[in-house]
């Protein structure tokens, strides 16, 4: 039996309620134009010499959306594998060291990225 | 706990293979594969990064593997899933308003996301090398 208060506050077995499809829309949401923006940057560097390419990527308004999109990526890629791993892994252990990988995985290319994108903007 | 009847014949709910194929059906399972296909791709976006914020020599030699006609297919056929990706993502957010869900809507909507998705690709690198 659930008082009124528990059944307002109840988020399921997992006790994240609609979190995991919450957040993967409203990174979806925010990827839209942060993704446009990057094509656009990116088209607009291709082949040019070193020292523009870094001027470029490293500019204060590149940066920080550079940054806000692998932000988003990270989350969203993170929540999509999760779901994909749930979805055909059924063993517990190889789940449970999938889902570790996982975040792993995202965490490393998130932080490659964010230091990459730091040192162009603000390094020598 | 007793595991009597776990692995007892029991009936299973109908899989893929039993259905014919549908284009919803195929949108659905490219926005998944898509969507692995770019969590594996962030790897290249990092190296890249990483490259241009290591100096111009380790840059020259990243930017010639990806220029290479092997990386100018990886890149064109990433492209292509980004974009499939996203339209097909933009599909979902109309879904989710509980709008185009009848049937000539979905399977408008499928028809658009992978016509959509190949002309904005080509689009996109024709607009590329014309700057380039």
């Amino acid at each position: 039996m659930q008082t009124p208060l528990r059944r307002v506050l109840y988020l399921g077995s997992a006790r994240e309620g609609t979190g995991h499809f919450w957040r993967q829309r409203i990174t979806a949401v925010a990827n839209v134009p942060l993704v446009i923006a990057f094509v656009v940057v990116l088209i607009s560097v291709v082949g040019r010499p070193y020292p523009v390419v870094v001027d470029r990527l490293g500019s204060p308004l590149i940066a920080a959306m550079l940054l806000l999109m692998i932000g988003s990526i990270a989350v969203h890629m993170r929540l999509g594998m999760q779901t994909v791993i749930e979805d055909y892994i059924h063993g517990e252990g190889a789940r449970v060291a999938a889902l570790m990988a996982n975040t792993f995985f995202v965490v490393v290319i998130a932080v490659l990225c964010g230091v990459a994108i730091l040192k162009l903007a603000l390094g020598s | 706990m007793s595991t009597v009847g776990l692995n007892a014949k029991r009936p299973l709910s109908p899989h893929l293979q039993i259905y014919r194929v549908a284009m919803t059906m195929a949108m659905s399972i490219i926005h998944r594969i898509t969507g692995v296909g770019l969590y594996l791709g962030m790897a290249l976006l990092a190296w890249w990064l990483v490259a241009a914020a290591s100096g111009p020599a380790y840059f020259h030699f990243v930017n010639r593997i990806f220029g290479s006609w092997i990386g100018l297919i990886i890149l064109f056929l990433f492209t292509w899933t980004l974009v499939h990706h996203m339209l097909g993502g933009i599909r979902h957010l109309i879904w989710d308003t509980g709008r185009g869900l009848d049937k000539p809507m979905r399977d408008y909507l499928a028809t658009a996301t992978l016509v959509g998705s190949v002309a904005i690709t080509i689009l996109l690198w024709v607009i590329g090398s014309l700057v380039h």
